[in-house]
């Protein structure tokens, strides 16, 4: 094999026909304020997780409603359920009960 | 079916091409790329159509290539562009035929500024008064070399040797047809069916006998994207956008595929090679290729021209099957003889890509 000194880059095609949403539609069923987040990342902001990892409830969020689940299902486990995202969600997303279905179905 | 109403929304889609007096551009990247394709074209209208086709020996690149590759600023590239149309009203035309599809983009885009912003069409004469003291008029009619092929496709068709049929099977080719994004993702409106439904390939296979095929990524771009390509650390995108076509288009077996863009038969050719070469995976019969094709080559293959004089013997991906299919003679012999006779050299065969 020849090197050419680059690679065929990955797809980044979000192909929703393909991926597997199975974890959304499940935190959809059992939590519905899941359907409520306009993704404004305060979740995020205000975590305390955040500060010390690279956990986001946003981006978890996002890749789940994409069925990009394989980044959430390494990493859920690092919140540690303190609550402080539901104080100031805008939208009233019960965020330690979107997470707990998370693992539910991750852990 | 409302046959009026449907003919009033395809006048959207439809183009006015000159029938005759023709001002050529050549491309810069073409003639290197695939040698034979422009002189087929100035063969065919010369000869076989009888239609004036003037060339200009002081045309210049329209600097399309450093234009969108970000080196060329907008107004040095008006102004160039500005020179072409000094080139062409001193040599008494009005029909612009530029046989690039970043060309036409060009020369699209410049007058629809100058349309829009007449101050700029003004700034930009007084720089070539100026630079060069040349004077321009605006081009009556500017229309691609494949729109040109599309208006006389049944001219050519009817003086054709051979039709896109398969001779074993008596079934027509499969073709795929690849439309460069410049010529009408850019202004739907200046070219033949718009941006959604590109129509001037699909014509000429139609005519010429083929049968086109839908494939998924259809409309995806080859992937040149200049800065894509042309800077090494982003190469790996523009293969991955060849790569993400042929992976669409294999399920359905093309037997060949053919474009109208000096980038799009280069890479799709071309990247034939480096993807077997990274992945060792081929997307034609029998270890080999699908053989990649401009508009005037096929053009020049029905009508019965040499395919050596075409050109073909350019291409990565080996012609000789498909010429077979359609029952094209060739003396393979002859494959790497240039003019005069003169030995071109024959070129090392790859791993993997299985080469005639």
């Amino acid at each position: 094999m020849v090197d050419f000194g680059y690679k065929i880059a990955k797809d980044r095609q979000i192909d929703f026909d393909k991926n597997d949403r199975s974890i959304a539609q499940y935190v959809r069923k059992h939590e519905p304020t899941f359907n409520l987040c306009i993704s404004c990342g305060t979740c995020a902001a205000t975590c305390t997780a955040r500060q010390f990892t690279d956990f986001s409830l946003r981006k978890y969020i996002l890749l789940l409603r994409r069925g990009e689940n394989k980044e959430v299902i390494e990493n859920i486990h690092k919140c540690m359920l303190c609550g402080k995202c539901q104080l100031v969600c805008p939208m009233g997303v019960n965020t330690r009960g979107v997470i707990y279905r998370i693992m539910e179905m991750c852990i | 079916m409302n046959i009026d109403g449907k003919i009033a929304i395809w006048k959207d889609y439809q183009k006015h091409i000159a029938a005759d007096k023709y001002f050529y551009v050549r491309s810069c990247v073409r003639q290197n790329f695939f040698p034979g394709s422009e002189t087929t074209f100035l063969r065919i209208l010369r000869e076989e159509l009888g239609k004036d086709v003037y060339e200009h020996p002081c045309h210049t690149t329209c600097t399309g290539i450093g234009y969108h590759g970000d080196i060329v600023p907008l107004d040095t590239m008006m102004t160039v562009v500005a020179r072409q149309f000094a080139l062409m009203t001193e040599a008494g035309y009005e029909n612009l035929v530029p046989s690039c599809i970043t060309s036409f983009g060009i020369y699209t885009e410049v007058l629809d500024t100058w349309h829009h912003f007449p101050e700029t069409e003004a700034r930009v004469r007084e720089y070539l008064k100026k630079a060069t003291g040349r004077e321009f008029k605006i081009p009556a009619n500017i229309a691609h070399a494949s729109d040109v092929v599309y208006k006389f496709r049944n001219e050519i068709s009817a003086k054709a040797k051979y039709k896109l049929v398969n001779q074993h099977t008596g079934k027509p080719l499969k073709v795929v047809e690849h439309i460069g994004c410049h010529y009408s993702k850019m202004f739907p409106d200046k070219g033949i069916g718009g941006a959604e439904y590109p129509y001037v390939l699909i014509g000429m296979v139609n005519d010429w006998g083929g049968e086109i095929v839908d494939y998924p990524e259809r409309r995806h771009c080859c992937g040149f994207g200049f800065r894509q390509y042309l800077v090494q650390a982003n190469r790996g995108y523009s293969i991955a956008c060849s790569h993400k076509k042929f992976e669409s288009m294999q399920p359905y077996k093309p037997d060949m595929i053919i474009t109208n863009c000096p980038g799009c038969p280069m890479f799709l050719d071309k990247w034939q090679y480096a993807i077997a070469e990274m992945e060792g995976k081929t997307y034609g019969e029998n270890g080999q290729g699908i053989p990649v094709f401009t508009y005037e080559e096929v053009a020049g293959l029905i009508l019965g021209y040499n395919p050596w004089d075409l050109g073909l013997q350019t291409h990565q991906v080996s012609c000789e099957p498909l010429l077979d299919k359609i029952g094209i003679p060739y003396n393979a012999a002859e494959k790497y003889d240039g003019v005069n006779g003169i030995k071109l050299g024959k070129p090392e065969k790859p791993a993997v890509l299985q080469c005639v």
